[in-house]
């Protein structure tokens, strides 16, 4: 009993740590630009396979890895150059649709490259299971669980001490502010975008050797990091985190004891009643609109 | 010129253009282009009420559209149900359904209703994929011909003249409506909810009706649709189509009905042009959605509206 509830328990909290990493990219740009980015998850995709192809190539698998995350840096970079920033202050609809339209660019681009195949990226540190306590932990999962833990770490060190990540809060809380006292907003938007890349990228590498990957895995990883980010209350960096895990755990256990054929079903059930109690997220500021 | 003459005229002539297109299309393959046109329009006029008047926008509405769609397919093809009735019995029960999750989704606001209303639409599409002793699951499953009273409606030109009075009646509806003092209410609504709600207007009643009203349009084309194409899968109601369905109303334009007319016939022409790109369908799809928003954010009719003004002044 124990060790099948552990077994559900550590691939819900593997999993549940690339949803974390997904919804901070979400947090991230949502405080910077108040856009929700639906490219969130290609980004994920992106890292992934980027990641497959620079191993293929003969490139060590710590290059690699490296590598796949500046791609996907890169990328961020780009989509927030050609399709955001021109967009300038578009209303809340058309900047969903432009960030799907850079998804689906992101996708199709991916799938003329590669083609439609599944992929898997070796493991990092062998196959060997530990045992505990009769469940069994892959070394992975432990990689992914530990590499999400110092992310964490490193972004709270980022916007709570350094210049930058206050410049960027500083936007998020009032843009017009921010300007006023000499942050260049545009550079921290950018800024938000390239940070975005690279967390979705670090997900995507660390959950291709465990879930493989493929053109289309970035659809709903990108819509769980959604779910994650907007369960957590949005632009809330721990809601983010608590959000991921708490989504992750429950669609295993939903796999293990219920069914696994509506596992992904859950996170939108969950989401929907926690939104009808909480209108803005277990951790979201009440918003108030001045009239 | 005063906004009841330019809608009667707007109506008008989309009744020539719908009734001079069977002279002009060539063969089978451009009627089918155009009932699906028309399927599409009438849906995105419906959601139009809801996001452009109305200010509140759903990434689920292919949700809707989706199990109107299969409670035709199932009630029909399973049950013996009449298509006429199922049709009808599908759309009752999506307005119960709409009715009972308008309350608590409409409630929310932003990038949260967003949230709540994508949701929907991704539970429908799984119950739809895994409930496979019903829908057939992910391979889809086939839809008997609709019949009302022993007459079939068979062949590409009955199915353009029953979609094409569809489009017509949903024009003259909606411009009714939008110039009712109820479609005031719903605009006030989007203006500012507080506003509207200080001079009187039931907000919460106003959307709740407005919800249903889209959700039972899309139910009714789904059920259409359904019969008409002979098949269907669940994609049908996915997030994909739900997207198509708002970009419709935000590249026609936000807030007019012929917008929408316009953005349908642009989002349904445009695969049928991309087919031809072996391969880089998608990508073409994501940059047109993307130049589109970024160069004419407002929409097409609008934009086109303001630029006659311009010149006329």
């Amino acid at each position: 009993m124990l060790a099948q509830f552990l077994q559900f328990l550590f691939s819900g909290l593997t999993v549940g740590a690339t949803y974390a990493l997904a919804a901070l990219g979400f947090a991230i740009i949502y405080n910077a630009s108040g856009v929700i980015n639906f490219a969130q998850g290609e980004f994920i995709m992106l890292g992934g396979m980027a990641a497959v192809a620079l191993a293929a190539l003969g490139l060590p698998l710590p290059v690699a890895i490296v590598l796949a995350i500046g791609v996907a840096a890169l990328v961020g970079a780009i989509v927030e150059k050609c399709a955001i920033e021109p967009a300038g202050r578009a209303d809340v609809v058309p900047l969903i649709i432009i960030t799907i339209g850079a998804a689906l660019v992101l996708r199709g681009l991916v799938q003329v490259v590669f083609g439609k195949g599944t992929h898997a990226l070796p493991a990092f540190s062998g196959e060997q299971p530990f045992v505990i306590a009769g469940a069994t932990l892959l070394p992975q999962s432990l990689w992914v669980l530990g590499v999400a833990a110092v992310v964490v770490a490193a972004l709270g060190w980022f916007f709570g001490r350094t210049a930058y990540g206050k410049a960027m809060l500083a936007t998020s809380h009032n843009r017009l502010a921010a300007e006023l006292v000499g942050i260049n907003t545009k550079s921290v938007l950018l800024l938000s975008f390239v940070l975005s890349g690279a967390l979705g990228a670090v997900g995507g590498v660390l959950l291709a050797p465990i879930t493989y990957t493929s053109y289309d895995v970035g659809i709903m990883l990108g819509l769980k990091g959604f779910v994650a980010a907007t369960l957590g209350g949005l632009g809330s960096g721990v809601g983010a985190v608590v959000g991921g895990l708490l989504l992750g755990v429950l669609e295993a256990m939903t796999a293990g004891y219920i069914s696994s054929a509506y596992k992904d079903a859950m996170p939108f059930v969950l989401i929907l009643l926690v939104l009808f109690v909480m209108p803005n997220g277990l951790f979201g500021r009440k918003s108030s609109d001045r009239v | 010129m005063n906004k009841f003459s330019s809608s009667t005229l707007g109506l008008l002539g989309l009744a020539a253009v719908l009734l001079c297109l069977p002279l002009l299309l060539p063969n089978s393959f451009y009627f089918d282009v155009a009932i699906r046109i028309a399927i599409n329009a009438v849906v995105a006029i419906g959601l139009n009420l809801l996001i452009g008047y109305t200010g509140q926008i759903s990434l689920g509405h292919a949700g809707f559209f989706g199990l109107g769609a299969y409670a035709s397919a199932i009630l029909t093809s399973q049950y013996g149900w009449p298509p006429a009735v199922a049709l009808l019995a599908a759309a009752a029960g999506i307005a119960v359904l709409a009715m009972l999750v308008a309350r608590p989704v409409l409630r929310l606001k932003g990038h949260y209703l967003a949230m709540a209303t994508l949701g929907l639409g991704v539970i429908v599409t799984i119950v739809l994929t895994n409930e496979s002793a019903f829908t057939g699951g992910p391979d889809g499953m086939a839809v008997p011909a609709f019949t009302l009273a022993g007459w079939e409606i068979a062949g590409e030109q009955a199915w353009y003249a029953v979609c094409a009075t569809a489009l017509l009646l949903m024009a003259w509806a909606a411009t009714n409506l939008i110039n009712a003092p109820g479609g005031r209410a719903l605009q006030a609504i989007h203006g500012s909810e507080i506003a509207a709600f200080s001079v009187g207007v039931d907000v919460t009643a106003m959307k709740v009706r407005v919800f249903v009203l889209s959700a039972v349009i899309a139910s009714v084309m789904g059920s259409l649709s359904a019969h008409y194409v002979g098949f269907i899968s669940p994609g049908i109601a996915g997030f994909q189509h739900s997207i198509e369905l708002v970009t419709m109303v935000v590249l026609g334009g936000m807030a007019s009905v012929f917008g929408s007319i316009v953005g349908a016939a642009v989002l349904t022409l445009l695969p049928q042009l991309l087919s031809t790109l072996e391969g880089w369908e998608t990508v073409a799809f994501g940059l047109v959605l993307m130049a589109s928003m970024i160069f004419l954010p407002k929409g097409i009719v609008p934009t086109l509206r303001a630029r006659l003004r311009r010149r006329a002044a």
